[in-house]
């Protein structure tokens, strides 16, 4: 009942010493996600709250520990490279949890990226969660709830917002993808609905969006042309000035482009439910999905 | 982050990118020293503040023009005095306007035909891209809408960089020749290797000339710089002009806070920047103006939300909060011994509104119902928001 992630993904966490790192780490490793490996140059050969093997390198951990699934957690100036590593290493998903990663980097990543068949969740995102199954990422575990509600957003707490309205109305969650709040990002809405459309466990959609870039245009064309399943959505930043960046990179309407306006409209033209407020996305999906 | 056009013309000059002699200063007694030595031709004396529109702006006492032609060095002394110290409006300042507190003044060019150029990252292609135009000097969204066949774009791929062959294309596209094509182009890489080199987020250079002479000459620039990545900038970070700033916005980004004054009458407070956003929304939504963006984050402390106590409430404006927290890996009550101890801290004196959802909720509403402060309490967003709209109307 998801995608992306499952009870088998096997995890490695770059940064897994740093503060944060550790942290969520843990965290994860209580709600039961296979945690098999942490990578942190130098610290290779410690263990990891007395029983996960820490690496020198990525490649070691795919080899040795087995991991297909990479968090990264490396401080900005590094995760870059960390995720370019996980590439090199034949991870075939990367899920970027730092924030603040310099754009000229990301382009780079990008570019490499498209070169190859890893798929890169993030940067500056919550991660991913299958209730029940596999948290990677520092959402908090118990809102959640499986179940066949798939959720994309681009913010993290108000993914948890969605969660929760999803979760207290009774319904649970296939799978939750925080895409992120960067500029430039591994997986857009587009390619999270695709997957949630093409998950047969995944029976109704919610996506969340907000001001800047026109992904959540392009992801509606998508709709209209293909989803039949039903799709909620809500737009962040109807109020937000123009020019200026609203805490996410990527969250800014400049020259008349990005506007929650647009995004609203082209949701409405493709039958998406519209939330007119962060309190009513449980409830416009219910609507949407007749139950 | 934003630079003055002086400052970006340093860089230019730094990079090999030809523009105009120029010479920037902050004080009158200056003034004479930069006239005489410029040439003896035209000078244009140009207001420094960091929104665009300087040209068409009109100064606060009446007097027009940001940007000015002189004739001679008496006039440019006159335009400059009027300048200083006074406060420029602009479309992009909004009705309060910029104290103008530097001077810029420029030897005038010989323009034979002006151009547009710009660089920057663009989000579809997840790459630079070089665009350019024969239509300079006016506004490059509206050539966008009217003329778009004038627009032409080379998409650089950021592993290897601009290549000669797309640079020495745009030039011919504009209509360049011969030696003067080489000059084009040579400007537009060295363009391209400074907003690389510097993480700009964007080049702009509008116009760029060409000259009699067969010279090609940046006779503006402006310029903003990817914030995630100054801290490989210590150059670039001494530019920043505080003066430019909110005062509010700075203090803020002493404590990590993402902070963003707006004109209503209620503060919020929230963590993420997406549900912070939202909050604006919601109370605009129920009949009420935010005073603010503020984000304290995933991971706020209690120093950190009482510095953000401190900031709200130093806005005069204000006169009601809302606090929204989704408590996930933050637990509620932690973030209610938060607010209990800033409003303690800050001697709050305004209707303060909370909503606590999340980890330990029930704990938090106790703290909070506990603490004798005069806090309402609500259960949804919705409910928070229709409370303190309604609390501020009442009052």
């Amino acid at each position: 009942m998801s995608v992306l992630v499952n009870k088998n993904t096997r995890v490695v966490f770059t940064g897994i010493t740093g503060k944060s790192g550790g942290f969520h780490a843990k965290q994860c490793m209580d709600y039961g996600t296979q945690v098999v490996a942490g990578v942190t140059p130098g610290r290779g050969g410690q263990l990891f709250e007395g029983s996960v093997p820490v690496f020198n390198a990525v490649t070691d951990s795919v080899e040795q520990a087995g991991a297909n699934t990479a968090c990264v957690f490396v401080p900005p100036p590094f995760a870059a490279d960390s995720i370019l590593e996980c590439l090199d290493a034949g991870i075939e998903l990367i899920i970027a949890i730092t924030e603040g990663i310099p754009v000229n980097d990301m382009a780079k990543v990008k570019k490499k990226l498209l070169q190859t068949d890893a798929r890169l969740i993030g940067p500056n995102c919550p991660g991913v969660i299958t209730p029940g199954e596999c948290k990677i990422g520092i959402m908090p575990g118990y809102i959640h709830k499986p179940g066949t509600v798939g959720i994309v957003s681009r913010s993290g707490t108000l993914t948890y917002e969605a969660v929760w309205q999803v979760t207290s109305l009774g319904y649970g969650q296939s799978t939750c993808i925080g895409i992120g709040g960067d500029p430039i990002n591994g997986t857009n809405h587009t390619d999270a609905i695709k997957l949630f459309n093409e998950d047969p466990d995944t029976e109704a959609i919610v996506m969340i969006g907000e001001i800047g870039g026109d992904a959540e245009e392009n992801a509606c064309a998508y709709i209209k042309e293909h989803v039949k399943k039903p799709v909620a959505g809500f737009i962040a930043g109807t109020t937000a000035p123009p020019g200026r960046r609203m805490g996410h990179a990527g969250a800014i309407v400049s020259g008349g482009s990005g506007t929650a306006e647009a995004k609203i409209a082209a949701m409405e033209a493709a039958g998406v439910a519209v939330a007119k407020t962060p309190t009513d996305m449980g409830t416009a999906l219910l609507a949407a999905w007749g139950k | 982050m934003n630079i003055h056009e002086y400052q970006a013309k340093e860089l230019f000059e730094k990079y090999g990118i030809p523009c105009p002699k120029g010479h920037a200063t902050d004080s009158k007694e200056a003034f004479e020293p930069c006239i005489d030595r410029l040439g003896d031709g035209l000078i244009v004396v140009k207001s420094q503040i960091h929104a665009g529109g300087r040209g068409k702006g009109t100064f606060t006492d009446g007097f027009q023009g940001g940007v000015k032609l002189a004739k001679s060095k008496e006039e440019a002394l006159d335009f400059a005095n009027r300048m200083l110290s006074n406060t420029l409006v602009t479309i992009q300042t909004g009705p309060a306007g910029r104290e103008v507190q530097t001077v810029y003044f420029t030897e005038g060019a010989d323009i034979e035909k002006e151009y547009y150029l710009a660089i920057l990252m663009e989000r579809a292609t997840s790459a630079p891209v070089v665009v350019a135009s024969t239509e300079g000097g006016v506004e490059i969204e509206k050539v966008a809408e009217e003329n778009p066949e004038k627009i032409f774009k080379a998409f650089v791929d950021p592993t290897i960089g601009l290549q000669p062959h797309q640079a020495r294309n745009i030039a011919f596209k504009l209509g360049f020749e011969g030696k003067q094509a080489g000059e084009c182009a040579k400007l537009i890489l060295n363009l391209y290797k400074m907003f690389w080199d510097k993480d700009a987020d964007m080049v702009e250079v509008n116009p760029m000339i060409s000259t009699p002479e067969g010279g090609v000459m940046a006779l503006d620039a402006k310029v903003s710089f990817d914030s995630n990545a100054l801290y490989r900038h210590k150059d670039i970070m001494a530019y920043r002009d505080l003066n430019e700033e909110d005062a509010k916005e700075i203090e803020a980004s002493k404590y990590d806070l993402n902070y963003i004054a707006l004109d209503g009458n209620i503060a919020c407070l929230v963590n993420g920047a997406g549900l912070a956003m939202a909050t604006m929304d919601i109370i605009n939504h129920c009949g009420g103006e935010a005073a603010n963006f503020l984000d304290v984050g995933g991971g706020a402390t209690a120093e950190q939300v009482t510095a953000a106590f401190k900031i709200i409430l130093s806005d005069p404006k204000v006169e009601g909060i809302l606090v929204n927290i989704f408590g996930g890996i933050m637990q509620c009550d932690v973030i209610a011994q938060g607010v209990i101890e800033a409003a303690e801290a800050v001697e709050l004196n305004k209707p303060l509104v909370v909503r606590l959802e999340g980890t330990n909720v029930s704990e938090g509403k106790k703290l909070l119902a506990d603490s004798g402060l005069e806090i309402t309490s609500a259960d949804s967003l919705a409910d928070a928001a229709q409370k303190i709209v309604d609390i501020v109307a009442k009052n």
